[in-house]
């Protein structure tokens, strides 16, 4: 096999990878702390895509367009999931636990309904800005995508960001011990309400620039948050349960098996993530790093 | 009185569920003193702690702070009031360290820091940067003491704090908790090891299947052989 090809392919899977890390880390930061399993996260992913479409045909398709986009479709999503939190969710986080999947997976019905009533059926796309065009010559025949190159870029940017807010930070370190004990949290004179609002937030926060990243390289449509919440929740669970070097590493395998797979076997090298998740969950049914449940 | 009555808890009842725990229970607490909750396994010590603290609140009744009703109100406004929560069973925040355990916590005055709370326990100083879960037993009760503390509290609920702990750290806790009501600390202390509360507090309440039965100094509680024996195993 083309050694080029291999290496094309895994660079192929980083990017992949990259989105499928922010959108799960978001995914599995909110099933940790607050324990629920938010079905509708694909939804808000879908939401950033499109509000990154509306937010860059306004500033005129180009790059202010898109950097105006890259914060303000993930501010407007996490603004969303802020009143959805407030109006909601926080009269519900002792609820059971499909009594939550159930509520949420209403509330991915209501989005989805929501965006084809604002945007319509027809496909939409966001350019690629312009500096962002072309590609880089890494080696003779190794082509990247400079937009590749970006979110490759971005996926460490993300993950060091998260890693301050939850290691460093009073809220970070709150929210991990509310993940944990939130009764006790709650008799040394926190308000865990609010640090549960704030980390709704800030997950989705996540799935809106997973949603604003992966737009210029897709067409966006309705539907697009089926397939992606299936795979955000295998990777958390693959990674183990609200642990967000386990969604970094669950997004790895998948996309690696995903872009390697297809090179391997074509016409089904979309099955090669999931058998992936079999294996994992044969050996480490818990998943691979420790799960905070 | 020429004391001032800093909690009143009056004829309060607690449910878990459908099963009635606590019956009318009332105690005071006077500023300046250790109070005994004394009573055996299942007796309602830990739910009565509770009640006070907002964790389960009452069905009836009501729990009344330095003059003010607190019945229902949750668990952390009642901490920014200045009660302090040291539960039995030691919950740490066990993912942080010694030192975020404390860091994170409430403060609603300056009055006990960081500092102070090491020179309490100095031990805690020595291993400040250790995970909470790591911690001996001892260890674990010395740092919800130490957590509570943050909050600098005027009233302290500790449940059982000697609970399982080797005699020798049970007497050097002991002095501790002496030390915080030299500070100034007023403790509702819940015990079923009467020998170790008696060396402490000033007046008992006796509870037996979520009834309080006898309540009086320590001295009226020494002499009453019958509520000793029939309460209390001793
Ligand atoms: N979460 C709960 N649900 C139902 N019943 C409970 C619960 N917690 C305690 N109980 C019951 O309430 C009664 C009082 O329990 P409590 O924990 O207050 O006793 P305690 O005096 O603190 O005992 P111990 O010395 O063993 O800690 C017991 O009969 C216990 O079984
Ligand atoms: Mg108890």
């Amino acid at each position: 096999m083309d050694l080029y090809a291999v290496l094309s392919q895994i660079l192929v899977g980083l990017s992949r990878t990259v989105i499928l890390f922010i959108v799960s880390s978001g995914l599995s930061l909110i099933l940790g702390v607050l324990r629920i399993p938010n079905v509708a996260h694909g939804s808000l992913y879908m939401i950033g895509a499109y509000a990154a479409y509306t937010i860059s045909k306004y500033f005129g398709g180009q790059d202010t367009g898109f950097w105006v986009a890259l914060f303000g479709a993930p501010l407007f999503v996490a603004f969303l999931s802020f009143i959805v939190e407030r109006s909601v969710f926080q009269f519900l986080y002792e609820r059971e636990h499909l009594m939550l999947v159930l509520l949420t997976f209403g509330f991915s019905l209501i989005f989805g309904d929501l965006v084809k009533l604002v945007w319509g059926g027809e496909y939409k796309t966001v350019p690629v800005p312009r500096i962002f065009q072309g590609y880089i010559l890494l080696f003779e025949h190794l082509h990247l995508p400079i937009y590749n190159a970006f979110l490759i870029i971005i996926g460490p940017v993300v993950a060091l960001l998260l890693w301050l807010f939850v290691n460093k930070t009073k809220m970070g370190k709150i929210s991990r011990a509310a993940a944990v004990d939130r009764e006790m949290v709650g008799a040394v004179g926190i308000n865990v309400s609010w640090v549960f609002g704030v980390t709704f937030v800030i997950g989705c926060f996540l799935a809106g620039l997973g949603g604003m990243l992966v737009a210029p390289t897709i067409s966006v449509t309705l539907g697009m948050d089926h397939s992606l919440i299936m795979e955000s929740f295998l990777i958390v669970i693959i990674g183990g349960l609200g642990n967000i070097w386990g969604a970094l590493l669950g997004a790895l395998i998948f996309g690696l098996t995903q872009s390697l797979g297809i090179l391997l076997w074509p016409q089904f090298g979309i099955v090669f993530p999931y058998a992936a998740v079999v294996l994992v969950l044969v050996f480490k049914p818990k998943g691979l790093l420790k799960s905070t449940w | 009185m020429n004391e001032e009555c800093l909690l009143e808890v009056n004829r309060v009842n607690t449910f878990y569920g459908l099963s009635h725990i606590l019956f009318d229970v009332s105690l005071k607490v006077y500023k300046g003193e250790i109070v005994g909750l004394l009573g055996r396994n299942g007796a309602g010590k830990s739910t009565t702690m509770k009640t006070i603290m907002g964790i389960t609140p009452p069905k009836s009744g009501e729990v009344i702070y330095k003059g003010e009703a607190i019945t229902g109100k949750p668990p952390y406004l009642l901490f920014r009031m200045g009660i302090g929560y040291v539960p039995d069973d030691r919950r740490v925040f066990s993912d942080l360290t010694v030192e975020d355990n404390l860091e994170i916590v409430y403060r609603r005055t300056n009055q006990w820091s960081k500092h102070r709370v090491y020179e309490l326990f100095p031990h805690l100083k020595d291993i400040r940067s250790r995970k909470a879960g790591h911690l001996s037993g001892g260890e674990q009760q010395m740092l919800t003491i130490a957590r509570a503390l943050m909050g600098s509290p005027e009233l302290l609920l500790l449940d059982e704090p000697t609970e399982g702990l080797a005699p020798i750290i049970v007497k050097s806790l002991e002095d501790q908790i002496r030390k915080l009501k030299e500070a100034g600390i007023s403790i509702l202390l819940a015990e079923q090891n009467v020998r170790s509360a008696l060396k402490l507090v000033d007046r008992v309440y006796v509870i037996d299947n979520g009834v309080i039965k006898f309540e009086g100094t320590k001295k009226a509680l020494e002499e009453n052989e019958e509520i000793k024996r029939r309460y209390l195993l001793i």
